[in-house]
């Protein structure tokens, strides 16, 4: 396994299968954060001792296989470029953090790209698997396979009363993160889905925008994902994820039936329009190819536009992103050209469909 | 004003960045910003980050207030393993290492409600090397609390089963401790 092959597909491998309402829930991920009990938190750790993180992981795990996951990949963060870690963030298998961080950070990728394990990040070890569709018991129970399996080498910083112990008091106690992405246009398109996020927020749970919170969802992709990580057990915690996720799967799937009920031929048009658009345009910029792909989707999944792959949006949402731009052309390049390549790689892209 | 990056597009954000020591004006739209690196793309909790440092500092500001009128704090809580001391804490909102949550134990628990709803103890996994008692331990509380909530609803019937569950559950453990010593 090597870098470069994770640096030239835009898809992950996983991503092609399809999961269960593979229509609506792009992928479910869990993250559980990890600690070495008698080291210092990479804020203030020494170098050596980080090193020494690293290395054990190096020595111990490189080409060792977690049970179903194939190889792995070891790479260490310092040593890649500016744009190679632009990458792996917009592939979302590092996270931003980890990727600006020169202190003896590393990263372990399954050949699949279903499992990636940040080194020294916030906290020292950061497990992080993805699923496609919607799938969190089963993201869970194989996290915590994995995690049963660090556990047998590692001694973990736990605590028996505020469990596993991480750097910010916003992960301590089970660690973990789930998320599930979803595209919601018409629940962004009527904007019941501000009128939802509060609620949502009631149960402990945060909606976001694709990169992040406070950031615009790009392309009508909404993250959900768990706030509270103590006082509720990881099962518990996802069964409330999994069921706020099933509620907006309908709530979805009711107001895309009521659009194209009441109307459809605006709706029918604003998706072809999209569709020409990303078809024959010269210069896109990323936010408009944002607007136009999720209506393509949204198309798609209504049976409006036949011979394009759903999985074309979550394919060149990253593949238009700066980073895999720049790796693409092997070059730095400005805003302009960016958005001519991106424009030119939308039309390519899309011939291979017909 | 337009943007010094793509020149085309208006700044909609200014600036100042200082590059060892050398301040620079950045005038940027928000497409740039973000594509070259002015704008970090949030991940999770960096926001909510800043909130919660707002929030530590409130937490302080009271206590401060509190102890002023009844006695002044000479020494700084400080940890002893990585050295992190509570003002650092509230400051960075982040833990310098394990022994920091014994360290400010007495000081966590507002702190984890606000952020937890309410909540402060771990009921999740457990490392299975830290032992099979450990983990009875807190299933027996999980469950203990659930008969509590249970009897307020008055929901007996469902109380009566996690009552058997619990009776179950210490048998088990006696027996298996019995088991131990033989
Ligand atoms: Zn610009
Ligand atoms: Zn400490």
């Amino acid at each position: 396994m090597t870098l470069k092959q994770f640096m030239n597909e835009a898809i992950s491998p996983w991503m092609r299968e399809e999961g269960p309402d593979s229509d609506i829930v792009l992928s479910s991920r869990i993250r559980l954060a990890r600690n070495f009990s008698d080291v210092s938190y990479p804020i203030l750790a020494d170098q050596g001792k980080l090193e020494e993180i690293r290395d054990f992981f190096k020595k111990e795990y490189e080409h060792q296989s977690f049970q179903d996951y194939e190889d792995f990949a070891f790479i260490s963060i310092p040593d890649l470029t500016a744009v190679e870690r632009r990458v792996l963030v917009e592939k979302h298998l590092i996270s931003p953090h980890l990727s600006k961080s020169d202190q003896a950070s590393a990263t372990i990728i399954s050949k699949n790209e279903q499992v990636s394990v940040m080194i020294n990040e916030e906290d020292h070890i950061r497990l992080q698997l993805y699923f496609p569709g919607l799938q969190l018991p089963k993201a869970l129970e194989k996290a915590f396979e994995l995690d049963d399996w660090l556990e047998e080498k590692i001694n973990y910083a736990f605590d028996e009363t505020r469990g596993y112990l991480t750097s910010c008091p916003t992960n301590v106690g089970t660690g973990m993160r789930a998320s599930v992405m979803m595209h919601l246009p018409a629940l962004a398109m009527t904007k019941q889905i501000n009128r939802m996020t509060p609620a949502i927020n009631q149960l402990g749970l945060v909606v976001r925008g694709i990169y992040g919170e406070g950031s615009e969802a790009q392309g009508n992709i909404f993250q959900i994902s768990n706030q509270i990580t103590l006082g509720k057990s990881e099962a518990d915690i996802i069964g409330d994820l999994q069921s706020v996720v099933k509620q907006l799967i309908e709530h979805e799937r009711n107001a895309r039936n009521r659009i194209m009920e009441q109307s459809g031929k605006k709706l029918e048009d604003r998706i072809f329009r999209s569709f020409g658009v990303l078809d024959y345009s010269r210069i896109i910029e990323s936010k408009e190819a944002a607007v136009c792909l999720s209506n393509v989707r949204l198309g798609i999944d209504l049976g409006l536009i036949k011979n394009v792959s759903r999985n074309i949006l979550n394919e060149l949402m990253i593949l238009t992103q700066p980073g895999f731009l720049q790796q693409y052309a092997s070059a730095t390049l400005t805003a302009d050209e960016r958005d001519e390549l991106r424009a030119s790689l939308i039309r390519e892209r899309l011939q291979l469909e017909k | 004003m337009e943007c010094q990056e793509c020149q085309h597009r208006p700044a909609t954000l200014h600036f100042t960045q200082v590059i060892n020591g050398n301040k620079t004006e950045v005038h940027v739209c928000e497409v740039c910003a973000k594509e070259k690196g002015y704008m970090t793309y949030p991940e999770e909790g960096y926001s909510l980050h800043n909130l919660l440092t707002g929030l530590f500092n409130f937490d302080s500001a009271m206590m401060e207030n509190q102890q002023s009128n009844s006695y002044k704090q000479v020494k700084e809580l400080k940890c002893p393993q990585c050295g992190m001391s509570l003002s650092t804490f509230k400051k960075v909102g982040k833990f310098g290492c394990a022994t920091c949550y014994d360290t400010f134990s007495g000081r966590l628990d507002p702190i984890l409600r606000r952020v937890h709803s309410g909540n402060t103890k771990h009921y999740g996994k457990i490392p299975k090397r830290m032992g099979g008692d450990l983990h009875t331990k807190k299933q027996l509380e999980s469950y203990k609390a659930e008969l509590q909530q249970l009897i307020e609803d008055e929901n007996f019937e469902e109380a009566a089963q996690i009552r058997d569950k619990i009776k179950a559950l210490q048998d088990q453990s006696n027996s298996s401790k019995a088991g131990d010593d033989s």
